[in-house]
């Protein structure tokens, strides 16, 4: 019998066999989404892919833009659970389950989207029987395959303490599938010195190689583009900035995941500001190689001016593309600067932080909405103005005054609320580099050599297969929680008898006197 | 070795569209509904259009405009796209240079058709549909054997096709020859397209005979082929105009 403390057994535990009202609502709604989504599904595969919104050159669409955005969320597993498990990350614990079930269940959405991108579904074995090596499909279902099974593994592996406690701790009036199910997966997991050996071991091995497997995903990926002669496409950084683009959603998609489950499962005590503290130092480093990615892939075909890449970049900067890539680059900025700037504020803009607040934030708002349409649009007022050109000059220093307070304002709301403000972040990125999937892939297939130019936007059919892909990405780590705890139990446990070793620990004091000044005749500050 | 290849003479081309229909009737090519030709969805193996198709600034305004029609079947590429990114061998090159698509290989990914530079490759977006009287008189060649159907055989939706240089022309005229005793000679075989081309500017022939047509115009100093920048090779040689 392995038993569990009291207190994580009420807070994880207990909760799994209780049903309530919400999330038998939420499971309804998902689930009928997924089944309108399915419904249309049915009908491509019947009738045709001339149910999506592509055409003739527009071969590619959404579904892959949705597959490459997934299988980039589906990084944070990788990089939160195997490289903070390796360099003994102690603050990784509380959120390793949460993000390796993301990786999961990622994957396994994004393996569909290419099950419905594909014309003869039916066909898919093809591939590893009549497979061609030279392919970079292949190496992507490959990769994809391997992923897969490697990420189950791996938390199947960092499952198995808890299964254990979980099958030793099931309640009286349990369901008997449950105590099946428990005793089943359970493997017999005694919890001796040498199980506990031997899951180190694997666990280990896993992560080490998990990491590999995962940077070979998304660069193989990059390749199905990168490896063809398309316009826009043929660039030698698309695999590391499929890499890093992939590490950046993930971190995002596992902030919002794990601030759901936080809020709405009371884990307010195991994941702590330390672990947002400690994702958002990781974040800051992304979003900042991303940025640098993003610019060095532009800044070539720019100076290029190729006759066939130009109008690919073009139709981004200012052409049909350009409210998807300027969306992208402004919400990429939002983010950046609600991680980076709170930080930099000056300490006496944090004493005026009440004039940034409450109604002296409302006020200026309403007042900057209106002086914006005074100056911007006069013709949509009811009423005619005719300013002095020196009233209008102050209504411009007003304007621009109100508006750099509202974004002091804003920052300094951020400094106040690190989670919320992270979660905006998130938010920003995820939905960022969802754009950034499209732009990537769809204007280049709209930009052809030979075929005339041609404009994409996805149909019904396409926009409810995603919605139920996304559902989708939602209800399963929903169910997957009810059946097993979204903190690793036996990981914290670990992790508190390290921090109660590490309170043992005592740190010599640093020594009061200063080192010895080279220049002894140096300009000093009187005390 | 042989290594068939065609010959367009762009002076003598008059856009009249006639390679087009012959395919069209030759392959059993799916027709599609107006507004599904609208949206872009119409399969023409072979094509006539403009080039450049899509304006440049050089290509200049009414009435100085500086384009020209060009005619286009399957390249054939001696180093085609296509082929290498099929992760299922439905599309690939035989021993005589011809990229052939087996339709009952193609899982419908359309890799190919997006790598390919020179869109050539077409997707059945639905099940093809004939009216009636068409349907009477579709061709019945069909180059099939077990888990391959190709050439004019019927397609299926969800699956590319695209130009085969008529495979199933070649396939009867060697049958021809040895039914009649004699060898396959390169005359033998000729694409419908070429066989109807009104002004005679298309011509075919194996490119590794020196003696052959194409071989000779292939010296021609007016010869070019499309896209030569991408290092596909294409065997679709065109002669410049004037």
């Amino acid at each position: 019998m392995l038993t569990v403390n009291p207190h994580d057994k009420t807070l994880l535990i207990d909760p799994l066999y209780r049903i309530g009202i919400r999330f038998r609502l939420l499971f309804l709604f998902l689930v009928g989404v997924i089944g309108w989504g399915g419904y249309m599904y049915y009908h491509q595969i019947t009738v045709g892919l001339g149910e999506t919104g592509l055409n003739r050159p527009v071969f590619w669409g959404v579904y892959m833009v949705n597959f490459i955005f997934l299988i980039g969320v589906s990084m944070a597993g990788t990089l939160i659970s195997a490289a903070l498990q390796l360099t003994g990350a102690n603050w990784r614990r509380p959120i390793t389950r949460i993000a390796e079930t993301l990786t999961v269940f990622g994957l396994l959405v994004a393996a569909l989207q290419i099950l419905f991108d594909m014309g003869r579904p039916e066909r898919m074995g093809s591939i590893f029987i009549y497979g061609r090596l030279q392919s970079p499909l292949l190496w992507d279902a490959t990769s994809l395959t391997l992923y897969i099974l490697a990420s189950m593994g791996a938390l199947f592996m960092q499952l198995l303490p808890d299964i254990a406690l979980l099958r030793d701790n099931v309640p009286a009036n349990a369901p008997k599938w449950r105590s099946f199910l428990y005793r089943l997966l359970a493997l017999g997991w005694r919890g001796n010195r040498e199980q506990w050996r031997r899951l180190e071991k694997v666990i280990t091995t896993t992560s080490i190689l998990i990491i590999p497997i995962g940077v070979s995903l998304h660069t193989v990926t990059s390749w199905i583009f990168s490896t063809t002669v398309q316009p826009g496409w043929k660039s030698t950084i698309l695999g590391p900035y499929f890499v890093v683009g992939a590490v950046f959603s993930g971190i995002g998609m596992l902030l919002i995941v794990v601030t759901i489950f936080r809020q709405r499962m009371g884990l307010q005590e195991y994941i702590q500001e330390q672990q947002y503290r400690s994702l958002k130092a990781l974040f800051i480093v992304m979003s900042i190689i991303w940025f640098y990615f993003t610019y060095t892939e532009h800044l070539t075909i720019v100076a290029g001016q190729e006759v066939m890449e130009f109008p690919v970049l073009a139709s981004k900067l200012w052409g049909t593309f350009a409210p998807t890539f300027w969306g992208m680059v402004g919400l990429m900025v939002v983010a950046t600067w609600v991680l980076i700037v709170p930080n930099l504020l000056p300490s006496f803009l944090q004493e005026l932080s009440p004039l940034f607040s409450g109604q002296w934030l409302l006020g200026q708002g309403i007042t900057a909405v209106f002086l914006s349409l005074v100056l911007f649009m006069p013709e949509q007022l009811p009423f005619t103005l005719s300013l002095a050109p020196d009233i209008h000059t102050l209504l411009w220093v007003i304007e621009v005054m109100l508006l750099l307070a509202l974004v002091i304002g804003f920052t300094l709301w951020c400094k106040r609320h690190l989670i919320r403000s992270m979660i905006i972040a998130s938010v920003c990125v995820v939905v960022g580099m969802w754009l950034e999937r499209w732009n990537i892939i769809i204007p280049t297939v709209t930009h052809p050599r030979l075929v005339p130019y041609a404009t994409y936007l996805p149909s019904p059919t396409e926009l409810s297969v995603t919605a139920a892909s996304f559902a989708m990405l939602v209800l399963g780590p929903l169910l997957f929680f009810k059946l097993f705890p979204a903190i690793s139990i036996w990981e914290v446990a670990e992790g508190r008898v390290i921090a109660a070793a590490e309170a043992q620990i005592e740190i010599p004091a640093p020594e009061p006197v200063g080192p010895k000044r080279k220049r002894p005749f140096e300009f000093r500050r009187p005390n | 070795m042989t290594s068939w290849a065609m010959v367009i003479d762009l002076d003598k081309c008059v856009a009249c569209q006639g390679c087009s229909i012959a395919c069209r009737f030759e392959n059993n090519t799916p027709v599609v509904a107006p507004e599904q030709a609208q949206k872009g969805r119409a399969i023409r193996w072979n094509d006539v259009f403009p080039d450049p198709i899509n304006p440049t600034e050089e290509t200049g305004e009414y009435p100085f405009v500086r384009t020209r029609y060009l005619t286009r079947p399957c390249m054939h590429c001696v180093n085609p796209p296509c082929v290498k990114v099929c992760p299922v061998q439905a599309t690939y090159r035989d021993e005589e240079g011809l990229v052939r698509q087996n339709y009952d290989r193609c899982i419908g990914c359309r890799f190919c058709t997006v790598a390919c530079p020179y869109g050539v490759r077409y997707f059945n977006w639905y099940q093809p549909e004939w009216t009636p009287e068409l349907a009477q008189h579709l061709s019945p060649d069909a180059v099939t054997g077990p888990g391959r159907s190709e050439g004019p055989a019927a397609r299926m939706k969800g699956v590319v096709e695209k130009c085969t240089f008529c495979i199933h022309r070649l396939q009867k005229a060697r049958a021809q020859a040895e039914a009649e005793g004699r060898d396959f000679r390169a005359a033998d075989y000729v694409p419908a397209c070429v066989q109807t081309c009104t002004a005679k500017a298309r011509y075919f022939g194996d490119l590794d005979d020196p003696e052959s047509t194409v071989s000779k115009l292939e010296q021609n100093p007016r010869a070019f082929r499309l896209l030569e920048d991408v290092g596909t090779h294409p065997k679709v040689i065109y002669l410049r105009e004037g």
